[in-house]
């Protein structure tokens, strides 16, 4: 009895409580590099490698470092379209997405009947790819689909939203399905955003007699800066990378940047170009970020 | 304009309390009805689509050749779908998805857990650079790294095989991987630990027997998001084979000579996931949207 009992004893004496709390800690720095070793390693061979080779892809050529990759991009008659069409989808998309996103935020925190279920089938287009949501509205907008289908029905005319000639009407296809999709990102983002702001601050004013707008506008909107951004940076990064959405509603007929590259890859088979093209899609999705983080920054430190 | 309209049924329905201002209450209930009204709106702008998708796809092809199409599932038949499982490449592509996407989900388990959990307990030096590296790799374009992997796979004999787009997709996942299951951790008391420890477990023992379990419905959540990213991505899985194409990847590639019906099909087999995963993961995803990105 006396002999178990002894170690049993002896064992919380050996590390008493105090310095117990730190020592795993000062251990912890070889434990932690040892847990986070194997991520280092991986992400490097496939982040890093690939970056520096496609770095070298984009500037290679038969004879050595050359920028006629970049030229040849330029030159493709696709090219300028497809950034002309990017940057008007982002410019649109973005501030109806955020508008959009934001209404349907604070019609969950009113506390609807049945706001579990609306939550619900608000979200499931964020696990729905850009390929599925334009398969999605090509059932909608296709020449013999369910939006012609309707104004049939209704004795109207139908429309080719998706004719190559018929630009507006397209891009409007290509701009709601992927505000379909993609509002569910900076729903949820902002939902959570919301709940981790304490309902006293928008009361308080409501008690000096704010109206609602006013309660948003100076009060829950401010607080919400943190959330808005990381979903403004991580929708826009996405919305450059969007493109299966336009070829599935309209093949060739509303080209994307990254739309492109898959098709100076598979189609005309030439993996420079394709790499050079991935390369402008890399670095402008870069400066959109940091530009963004610097500009909300500066905001924020103009409101102080 | 509304106190016109409110100040008249005030006066038939107060009798009995004449001082009582009714227009707040009135207000309110209007607020309610307009309230649902709105959240009606944006429903049957969410599901309307997924709702028309799937009636096509349970269309037969006959029934779909009409004008106008019926909106009411009048016909139903597994024409259209049974005629796009058995195309060529479909359950191949299907079989590939899945294997991806558990592969994938695997690895990048079994190298995000750990370090997830050294993010959450350990304050070792380099845990900053080490975060921002995994931020900044969350944001870098998937095209990006697609082109020249597929020249590297193509080098080393990798190409065109699950093994190679299970790679892209765990480098994929793997940043977010780790920021949710250190979240997850996070949420795991330390003292749990701690006891476990003192009760003589070993620290492996007391992860595995006591925080892993506290952590798994966690890191159940991060799994899903993972399945779901790997199921839809479709760029990198294009470009990396050629063969051993994912569902999404046989889709992109057949659609300009497949007809409509094929597509719907199509459309609707790679949405019908989403809304099982989404059930799932509906109490999940404010938590890992809120707490892991910041």
């Amino acid at each position: 009895m006396a002999a178990p009992d002894a170690p049993a004893a002896a064992r919380p004496h050996v590390p008493p409580p105090g310095p117990k709390v730190r020592a795993p800690r000062r251990k912890g720095s070889s434990a932690a590099l040892l847990l986070i070793a194997p991520s280092i390693v991986f992400m490097t061979l496939l982040f890093g490698w690939p970056m520096v080779s496609g770095v070298l892809q984009a500037f290679g050529g038969p004879e050595g470092l050359t920028t006629a990759n970049f030229t040849r991009m330029s030159q493709d008659p696709y090219f300028w379209s497809s950034v002309g069409n990017t940057l008007l989808l982002i410019v649109v998309m973005i501030p109806i997405q955020f508008v959009l996103a934001l209404a349907m935020a604070l019609l969950i925190r009113a506390k609807p009947r049945g706001a579990s279920a609306y939550f619900y089938i608000w979200a499931i287009p964020l696990a729905v790819s850009d390929l599925a949501a334009g398969l999605v509205w090509l059932t909608v907008f296709t020449d013999r689909g369910y939006l012609n289908s309707l104004l049939a029905s209704l004795g109207m005319q139908p429309v080719s939203w998706l004719a190559y000639d018929n630009y507006p009407s397209m891009f409007g296809a290509v701009l709601i399905a992927e505000v379909w999709r993609a509002t569910s990102l900076v729903f949820v983002i902002v939902v959570a955003g919301l709940q981790s702001i304490p309902k006293d601050y928008e009361e308080a004013a409501g008690v000096f007699g704010a109206s609602f707008w006013n309660r948003l506008w100076h009060v829950t909107l401010p607080l919400l800066r943190p959330s808005l951004q990381t979903a403004l940076i991580l929708r826009t990064i996405l919305a450059f990378q969007t493109f299966a959405v336009a070829l599935a509603l309209t093949g060739q007929n509303f080209p994307l940047v990254v739309g492109e590259t898959y098709r100076w890859y598979t189609g005309l088979q030439d993996p420079n170009v394709a790499s050079a093209l991935a390369l402008v899609v890399m670095a402008v999705s870069m400066v959109t970020a940091v530009g963004y983080l610097k500009l909300l920054r500066d905001q924020t430190e103009a409101a102080r | 304009m509304s106190h016109a309209t409110t100040s008249r049924t005030d006066a038939g329905t107060t009798r009995p309390e004449p001082g009582v201002d009714r227009r707040p209450l009135a207000r309110r209930r209007r607020n309610r009805v307009l309230l649902q009204v709105a959240c009606i709106l944006i429903t049957l702008f969410m599901a309307l689509p997924i709702y028309l998708i799937a009636l096509a796809a349970m269309s037969s092809r006959q029934s779909l050749q009409k004008f106008p199409l019926s909106f009411i599932p009048d016909n139903f038949s597994t024409e259209t779908m049974q005629t796009f499982l058995q195309s060529t490449g479909i359950l191949g592509g299907l079989i590939n998805s899945v294997q991806v996407g558990v592969f994938t989900l695997v690895l990048s388990l079994l190298i995000g857990v750990p370090a997830g959990y050294a993010v959450a307990r350990f304050a070792f030096r380099g845990r900053e650079p080490y975060q921002l590296f995994l931020l900044f790799t969350r944001a870098l374009p998937i095209v990006v790294l697609s082109v020249p992997l597929a020249q590297l796979f193509l080098q080393t004999g990798l190409y065109d095989s699950v093994l190679a787009v299970v790679l892209l997709h765990s480098a994929l996942a793997l940043p977010t991987t780790i920021l949710i299951t250190a979240s997850v951790f996070l949420g795991v008391p330390r003292d749990v630990e701690e006891a476990a420890r003192i009760f003589g477990c070993s620290p492996v023992q007391a992860f595995l027997k006591v925080v892993l379990p506290m952590a798994i419905p966690g890191i159940a959540a991060a799994s899903i998001f993972t399945f779901v990213m790997s199921w839809n991505e479709v760029l990198g899985a294009s470009i990396l084979t050629l063969n051993q194409r994912t569902l999404p990847a046989q889709v992109l590639s057949s659609l300009a000579e497949s007809p409509l019906a094929y597509r719907f099909a199509g459309g609707f087999l790679l949405v019908v996931p989403a809304l099982v995963f989404i059930f799932f993961m509906r109490r999940y995803l404010t938590n890992m949207w809120g707490s892991t990105i910041r």
